[in-house]
């Protein structure tokens, strides 16, 4: 139990602590932060329960009104904008990326990498398209051209949740709770 | 960092964290019922009055709090100038920007221990599931442990520094999570030892 609780606390610190490291700006002049990385992370290492709730637990904080979203941004003013779509996927994204890592036997890089492209991208974006189609009122498609540009840096992203989820693996196999 | 409260005191400080967060969720609901640019328009100055009654340096916070939208306004402008429907790109904007307003003026005006509270009344029905005094740990750990992790990844980007002339970029991830991992699993041993969380 208190294995659980401080697992669930200590990601949704480090869900915050990623969306603080100084970002990179990719070719195409979007800005590209760690946060949306730490949401995969906790549904490859945790696993899908645990994961789901560590997010939940970061997402209560920010409304609560801590700046914990990437460039200091929080308080309930983010769940009426136009990325509220995306906050509403993160749980998920986190739940299905720590499911599919907790059902196949795939070896860790392989099957976070797999599970991060699945849960932070196939998942995620249909609730931020959807949510940015509401909020500024375009259609699907027009809304799903938004996010595009945000589509390299996630692809870069569930990447490197495949290799850090190899590295904990081979340095902490017993702290992989995903596969204990 | 550490909360979004202004340090201005305003007499919206001292309203009922309850009844604001009421009053919010009815001005959303309203804000996005209503297709008239002119009641938006009106939504939007009666909430920049609102920020102005903190004065002039809390106003102005509240405009700031605003600037991670501007990408957004300048894109649906762009679009609805393009396609020649200035008033339907105006209606989108106006409502959007009183939204985020209202609800970042709620946050700014309203105390963490307030907005606690409140947590708590509304988490009363699911404490069978989620006994109130866990989600509070949680919640301390998290604050408490923002900073100890940052200073951990600021630590092991001095040591990668140190040893390489290159950008540490991905390299401090693994590291960063394993040292969650590892605070995780004392901070339960430490609990364990203390009686557990009940």
């Amino acid at each position: 139990m208190e294995r659980s609780l401080t697992h669930i606390a200590l990601f949704a610190a480090l869900i915050a602590v990623l969306g603080l490291v100084p970002r990179l700006d990719l070719a195409t002049g979007v800005p590209v932060t760690a946060q949306s990385l730490g949401i995969m992370l906790c549904g490859t290492v945790l696993g899908a329960k645990r994961g789901a709730l560590a997010v939940l637990l970061f997402l209560l904080l920010v409304a609560l009104g801590l700046p914990l979203l990437s460039g200091g941004r929080g308080g309930l003013g983010v769940f009426v904008g136009p990325t509220v779509g995306f906050l509403i996927g993160f749980p998920i994204a986190a739940f299905v990326a720590g499911w599919v890592m907790e059902r196949t036997t795939l070896a860790p890089v392989w099957a976070a990498g797999a599970g991060a492209v699945i849960g932070g991208i196939g998942v995620l974006y249909p609730f931020g398209i959807l949510g940015m189609s509401v909020v500024l009122d375009k259609t699907l498609p027009e809304a799903a051209l938004l996010a595009l540009v945000f589509l390299p840096g996630d692809i870069l992203k569930a990447a490197l949740a495949g290799l850090v989820t190899q590295a904990i693996a081979r340095a902490r196999p017993a702290a992989l709770l995903s596969r204990a | 960092m550490l909360t979004l409260t202004s340090p201005v005191d305003t007499p919206l400080h001292h309203l009922p964290a309850g009844a604001k967060l009421a009053a919010l969720a009815a001005t959303t609901l309203a804000l996005f019922a209503t297709h008239s640019t002119v009641l938006l328009a009106a939504a939007l100055t009666l909430i920049a009055a609102l920020h102005l009654i903190g004065g002039p340096r809390f106003a102005a916070h509240g405009a700031r709090m605003l600037t991670p939208l501007w990408p957004f306004v300048a894109v649906v402008a762009l679009w609805h100038l393009w396609a020649g429907q200035a008033q339907q790109g105006g209606t989108i904007v106006l409502r959007m920007l009183a939204a985020v307003a209202a609800a970042n003026l709620v946050t700014v005006t309203t105390r963490l221990s307030d907005m606690m509270t409140v947590l708590e009344r509304l988490a009363r029905p699911l404490s069978p599931i989620l006994p109130p005094r866990r989600l509070a740990l949680a919640i301390a750990l998290v604050i408490r442990f923002i900073p100890v992790l940052s200073e951990r990844m600021a630590l092991l980007a001095q040591a990668f520094r140190a040893r390489s002339p290159r950008r540490s970029g991905w390299r401090l991830l693994a590291p960063a999570a394993l040292a969650a991992l590892d605070d995780a699993d004392h901070v339960a041993d430490a609990l364990r030892a203390r009686g557990g969380v009940g």
